[in-house]
């Protein structure tokens, strides 16, 4: 029976109800949407730093560790050389080139990697087989259907282009046997993988023997720091960059957006947590004389609190489904107009969907919503049930 | 001279509130015994201190000093659990205004109070029916407050009062919002209460009340200063 008048004080006021139950989904989407916000930036970041089990990223000297453009020489010498070390199991070269790909009344232009197919970190298989001769390529599906052409297609290509006098360089004819995911090429972009070989060969002497990352996968439970300052060493021309410290190095770009989403999570907390007690309040206050009525004919002060607090936790938990269904949805949409930015790679989300974050929130919010009902449930029973009966016949 | 063990036995009761920081007795050194059957209306002016008086006997306020024995348990002395439960099953309160829960139906209001000592629910509900068609409202058991008219609320609110077969009915102005010929019904309905065997405490403005109860005590500032017996107790029946 008191959750019944508990339920039905809600229902009494539908309007009300209905605008704070809208408001805690707001504020609880909000809450879930900097939570995500939060830990996707950073989980995102991994994923695409930590790419198949490379631990090291080494780029040339004095260049920006996700810079494509810079190269070095002795490609071929270097990894021999790293591949010799006793901690490290793979070495993987990347080159970075541009590739051309003429059609009916155009060129294509598209992002090219010079990669080692058998020991690879940046594309997974999505389509069709992988690399398995030099002129066999991998490309994503935004290049696909820019150029029209379709897996098992030999079609001719070049590495370079000079757009005035319609002439192409480092020509040659190569087959598309897969399409791929490529993980650090942001959304739309179009990109190409062919053998490392094949790239060096394509660009003549520009880009012979030349190469512009390299990633490294160290035996399990080497030293991986070691092992990169062991590289670093032996080689004055390349810097090593571990998975950790690269992780490091972004956490501490993002905590300036963590510490904003902490302000903003804390602010929707906050909001959802007044509203919730201006509405029980006013419903208490609204209902004063007959709580002061139920005291006096013997209802005990634990069966108010109950019904007060009862109704802040329904009023919050109603709100809080609401606001998860709302918020992933807003995440979602957030995350494609983000997603847009120039550049970003396309597996970059800035919202993560984590059920225990999403529990969190709930938890959150409703423990919110039911400290909502602490200070109108305390003022409901101290009353004075004869104060406040006179009062109410006065009114 | 009554032989019978007082229901209730006030003495030297006072209640003093503090208005703008001065003490202000509403109840002054007040004693009175009231026996089992009986039925007492308190008349007086406005302000002589007629509710203060029945909130105190209804344990829902304190006496600032005096003793007060209900059923000879000392009210003054009840934590707030105590006085709570107290009310709960030995007093049955009638409110001038109805004051019922306007989101339960006549039935289920008659029902809050037996619920709150928790009977059994199929309990709660036969005697909230037995109830309501005792007060003349049986075929009104799912009406909500708003579907009743005055005298049909103030008839549930009877009802309720009655829910956990209380030792005494208190109640304050229970006709006071009623039209006279509502208000005769709900006279009625106390006297047949009263020879069934309920013991009433009434406080009133309205005349024909008075004169209806056994009993008329009238009070001026905060002492009773006249106690009339003017029907006597005949045989007195335990109510249902
Ligand atoms: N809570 C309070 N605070 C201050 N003074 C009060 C309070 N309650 C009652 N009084 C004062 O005590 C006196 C008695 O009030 P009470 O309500 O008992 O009178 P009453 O006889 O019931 O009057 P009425 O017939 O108008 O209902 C009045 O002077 C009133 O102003
Ligand atoms: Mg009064």
């Amino acid at each position: 029976m008191i959750a019944r008048l508990a339920l039905a004080s809600l229902t009494r006021r539908r309007g009300r109800t209905a605008l704070t139950i809208a408001g805690v989904a707001v504020a609880t989407a909000m809450l879930l949407d900097m939570v995500m916000l939060g830990s996707g930036m950073r989980e995102s970041f991994r994923g695409f730093i930590e790419q198949q089990g490379f631990q090291l990223r080494l780029t040339p000297r004095g260049t920006m560790p996700f810079d494509s453009e810079a190269t070095v020489g002795g490609a071929q010498a270097l990894v021999a050389r790293i591949a010799e070390d006793p901690e490290v199991v793979a070495v993987a070269p990347v080159l970075g080139a541009k590739l051309f790909t003429p059609r009916a009344d155009s060129v294509v232009p598209a992002f090219l990697l010079g990669i080692d197919p058998a020991v690879q970190g940046d594309y997974v298989l999505a389509e069709g087989r992988d690399i398995a001769a030099p002129d066999e390529m991998v490309v994503n599906g935004a290049w696909l259907e820019a150029t029209g052409v379709r897996l098992g297609d030999t079609i001719r290509v070049a590495s370079g282009y000079d757009a005035q006098l319609r002439r192409f360089s480092g020509e040659g004819s190569v087959r598309v046997v897969g399409r791929g995911r490529f993980m650090m090429l942001a959304g739309g972009e179009k990109v190409a993988a062919l053998p490392i070989a094949t790239v060096q060969g394509m660009g003549g002497e520009d880009l012979r023997d030349r190469l512009s990352v390299v990633l490294v996968a160290t035996r399990a439970g080497a030293d991986v720091e070691t092992v990169g300052r062991r590289i670093e060493a032996s080689d004055a021309r390349v810097s090593a960059l571990s998975t950790e410290a690269a992780l490091r190095f972004v956490d501490e770009r993002l905590s300036y957006f963590r510490q904003l989403a902490f302000i903003l999570a804390s602010v929707s907390l906050i909001t959802g947590f007044l509203l919730v007690t201006t509405l029980v309040t006013v419903s208490v206050n609204e209902r004063i004389g007959e709580i002061a009525v139920m005291r006096a004919i013997g209802v005990a002060r634990e069966r108010i609190v109950v019904q007060v607090m009862l109704e802040g936790l329904v009023l919050s938990v109603i709100g809080a489904v609401l606001g998860l269904g709302l918020g992933i949805v807003t995440a979602k949409w957030l995350n494609e107009i983000l997603s847009a930015f120039p550049g970003l790679p396309a597996a970059f989300d800035f919202f993560l969907f984590e059920p225990s974050a999403a529990v969190r929130s709930l938890g959150l919010i409703i423990s919110c919503g039911i400290g909502a009902g602490l200070w109108p449930a305390w003022r409901a029973t101290t009353l004075s049930i004869a104060q406040t009966l006179r009062e109410e016949a006065v009114a | 001279m009554n032989l019978t063990q007082p229901v209730l036995s006030a003495r030297d009761l006072r209640r003093a509130y503090l208005v703008a920081g001065a003490p202000v007795e509403a109840v002054r050194g007040l004693s009175l015994d009231v026996h089992p059957g009986e039925w007492v209306a308190v008349v007086g002016p406005s302000g002589c201190g007629k509710s203060t008086l029945l909130n105190l006997l209804g344990a829902i306020d304190r006496p600032t000093s005096g003793q007060l024995l209900i059923r000879g348990r000392d009210v003054a002395v009840m934590d707030d659990a105590e006085a709570t439960r107290f009310r709960l099953t030995g007093i049955g309160f009638v409110f001038q205004r109805f004051y019922l829960m306007p989101t339960l139906s006549a039935a289920e209001n008659v029902e809050l109070p037996m619920a709150e000592a928790k009977r059994p629910r199929a309990e709660r509900e036969a005697r909230a029916k037995e109830l309501l068609t005792y007060v003349g409202l049986g075929a009104r058991t799912d009406h909500r407050p708003f579907q009743l008219s005055g005298g049909e609320q103030q008839r549930v609110a009877v009802a309720r009062a009655l829910a956990n077969r209380p030792a005494l009915l208190l109640a304050d102005e229970p006709t006071g919002e009623l039209d006279a010929r509502t208000g005769e019904e709900m006279i009625a309905l106390f006297d047949r209460l009263n020879r069934d065997g309920t013991t009433i405490v009434t406080v009133t403005h309205d005349e024909e009340l008075a004169q209806a109860a056994r009993r008329v005590i009238h009070m001026r500032d905060g002492v009773i200063v006249d106690d009339q017996v003017r029907r006597p107790l005949e045989s007195v029946a335990r109510p249902a």
